[in-house]
């Protein structure tokens, strides 16, 4: 087949909501009006200067960007250890992007606050999300608190159990976090329980979506405001090294930090990308595991068509990651463009991969990281060695691990 | 485009009804709950219990726009095994005993997605489906199978809302067919609705704008208050009372009892009542306004 490469990686998504075959808007009638509100009033926002420089305000003093991108020197050092010793040459010179140094820990806090300051302009006064881990829900409630909205929060039961400080801290924000008892009681009946929601309180709600995945405009809007990972490293590795990174390395569940990071550098030809979905216990294993591109198939749930994991009838499964971060059974529509287009190279990490990249980088780095970007960071340590050692990567420390501690606990036996 | 290119059941169901001068009764009951034997059972008596159009649910594990009686309803028919596949049988099976009450296939898209739109058209046709309910395909997406359905000769029925107002009205008209289904409020299904005023002004607003059928569903409980909407609407969708009677019959593991078809059926003859009742109710509590058109009539017929 002629394969045709288009001018420009950036241009998406189409004025249907659609990267391809991908996206979309798949929403019920009560809603559609919704979302081309919002589609309308986020159009509005972006050619408006002053809504920029308000956010680009509240992103330094209240979210502390840039975060800085540092040249992780022991783990490169480690890596070129271990290369050498089998007879190698190579060990790539890794930088991370510090988003793990945000206000509330995570590079979640990008996205509120742009949707945030959009639910200002439109007049809404009543804020939900879905959140999984509780890093969204705990983005969500501060950004509530910051400029005094009603916060509800919609949490699967299950995960309400499992990450109780999340769910503790977002109710000192003033939020109401409603436990979900629905279907499987994780992120993607969390979400299901906000749009109905939604659906319901159509007049006064503002939907805060999580991740760059949902009905057109979400994953475009929630692209844009995580951008400013990418638009910040690019500047900060042109200053540190005169020139563009060779490759970027980012974990994904529904991939907003990914796309976040990646974004700004589609049209860089020279720029090798990953992102690194979360495999489980295997992507052998059935259903367990939350690798919607390496196990999954486009389909259509949450508003977009994209790949999701599901059984031959076309039903959903839950997936499983010792991440409650990448335990959703889709993916962002970028994502899956990005991948047939094979703009981008999507890997997985299984958890123990995970596991061992996590307590690497707090012993070797002094920096606990988020289960999440451990996954990124569990193929940092394999394709570190492969490349040369002027080879530059930067990999997406996208959220801290102070979360994680009790659930690395229990699965490593107690410490 | 305002008509299917061939005419279906449905369309024949509601002119019929209309000769009749009262409003249809369309009752929804998901497909396999709380299994396939008893589902078969409940579908072949919904007739005689006075369905005029019977909507059948494709059960789903995330149906983002229902509430909790409708989402353990397919939970349930998931649990017993219930595929796209076996809900296409089960109206096989109905069809074979059934040749005129319409059955409208009532879901979310990615089972249909992931079966392959031209497969599931023909085998759905085929099986004696007449129309298609498919709650996240807004007009902005018909190409994905609105139209295909079309071409196949089968209805799809589009969903208006509180939400769709003038504007966007005839978009969500343009490729709609069989009839359009009203929800009289912003919500998910099985939500009360305490103020009916607004809904026959609605009504009246979309049927300024389309000759077809408007049927009117949410919050629709009771035989009076289908009573209340048969008055002004063309058809009446009853859903989560009926699903809530079947799952009032089950026993502690949701199995059938000996009385489950029956829960169903009985409160679908109530309901079909007062369907039945309404206008001949308003007929006779307008009996001045009656006598004066009459009166009228005969002014006419002197000059």
């Amino acid at each position: 087949m002629n394969e045709q490469t288009p001018n420009s990686f950036r241009n998406g998504p189409d004025e249907n909501g659609r990267f391809g075959l991908f996206g979309g808007r798949f929403v019920a009638e009560t809603l559609m009006p919704l979302i081309l509100d919002l589609e309308r009033a986020y159009g509005e926002a972006k050619a408006d200067p002053s809504f920029q420089a308000e956010l680009d305000s509240l992103l330094k003093h209240y979210v502390g960007r840039p975060s800085p991108l540092y040249y992780a020197e022991r783990m490169t050092e480690y890596l070129r250890g271990l290369t050498a010793a089998v007879g190698g040459e190579g060990g790539a010179k890794i930088y991370f992007k510090r988003d793990e140094l945000n206000h509330t820990g995570a590079h979640k806090i990008n996205n509120v606050l742009g949707q945030i300051l959009l639910a200002r302009r439109m007049g809404k006064k009543r804020i939900i999300a879905e959140t999984g881990a509780g890093q969204h829900g705990v983005a969500t409630a501060t950004a509530c608190a910051r400029f005094g909205l009603d916060c509800v929060v919609y949490m699967g039961a299950v995960d309400v159990e499992r990450q109780k400080p999340n769910v503790f801290r977002m109710k000192m924000l003033g939020a109401e976090v409603r436990p979900v008892q629905s279907g499987a009681r994780t992120l993607k009946d969390a979400m299901n329980e906000a749009l109905r929601d939604w659906v319901t309180n159509v007049s006064d709600t503002f939907y805060c979506i999580g991740t760059a995945a949902g009905p057109h405009p979400y994953p475009a809007m929630v692209r844009d405001f995580q951008s400013v990972i990418g638009n910040e490293a690019k500047a900060q590795m042109l200053e540190a090294e005169g020139r563009l990174p060779d490759s970027l390395v980012a974990c994904i569940g529904g991939g907003s930090n990914a796309i976040g990071l990646f974004h700004p550098f589609l049209d860089d030809a020279s720029v090798e990308i990953y992102g690194v979905e979360a495999a489980g216990h295997g992507l052998d294993v059935e259903n367990g595991h939350a690798a919607s591109l390496a196990g999954g198939r486009p389909g259509v749930l949450h508003g977009n068509r994209t790949y999701l994991l599901m059984d031959d009838d076309g039903q959903i499964l839950e997936g499983h990651s010792i991440s409650a971060g990448l335990d959703y059974p889709g993916i962002g529509p970028e994502h899956s463009w990005l991948r047939d287009i094979g703009r981008v190279t999507y890997l997985s990490a299984t958890d123990k991969e995970a596991l061992a990249a996590f307590q690497l980088c707090s012993k070797l780095e002094g920096i606990i990281p988020a289960l999440e970007p451990s996954h990124a960071l569990a193929k940092v340590m394999e394709l570190a060695p492969q490349k040369p050692q002027d080879h530059l990567m930067v990999m997406n420390l996208c959220g801290r691990g102070d979360k994680d501690i009790f659930a690395v606990a229990e699965h490593l036996g107690g410490m | 485009m305002t008509s299917a290119a061939t005419t279906t059941r449905i369309d024949a169901r509601f002119e019929a009804l209309r000769a009749e001068g009262r409003a249809a009764l369309v009752t929804f009951v998901m497909a396999g709950d709380p299994d396939i034997e008893t589902s078969l059972a409940l579908l072949k008596s919904l007739p005689k219990a006075g369905a005029d159009v019977i909507e059948l649910g494709i059960p789903f594990t995330d149906p983002m726009a229902d509430g909790p009686a409708i989402q353990a309803a397919g939970l349930r028919a998931l649990k017993s095994g219930m595929t796209l596949n076996k809900t296409l049988a089960l109206v096989r099976a109905f069809r074979a005993q059934d040749q005129a009450t319409p059955i409208v296939l009532m879901g979310y898209y990615n089972p249909v997605y992931v079966h392959g739109v031209p497969a599931f058209l023909e085998e759905a046709k085929a099986a004696g489906v007449d129309g298609l309910i498919i709650v996240d395909l807004p007009a902005e997406e018909d190409a994905e199978l609105c139209l295909p359905a079309r071409a196949a000769g089968l209805n799809f029925i589009r969903l208006a809302t509180p939400t769709t107002d003038d504007k966007r009205l005839p978009k969500v008209l343009e490729n709609t067919s069989g009839f359009v289904y009203y929800v009289s409020l912003t919500g998910i299904t099985g939500a009360a609705l305490s103020d009916y005023s607004g809904v026959s002004e609605a009504v009246a607003r979309i049927k300024r704008s389309t000759p077809l059928p408007i049927a009117v569903g949410f919050g629709v409980k009771t035989a009076a208050n289908a009573a209340a909407i048969a008055r002004y609407a063309d058809g009446v969708v009853v859903g989560t009372a009926l699903v809530d009677a079947l799952a009032k019959s089950l026993d502690a593991e949701n199995r059938a009892g000996p009385r489950t078809v029956e829960a169903v059926t009985s409160l679908v003859a109530d309901l079909s009542r007062g369907v039945r009742g309404a206008r001949a109710q308003e007929a006779k509590k307008d009996e001045p306004f009656s006598l004066k058109s009459a009166l009228g009539a005969l002014a006419r017929l002197w000059s």
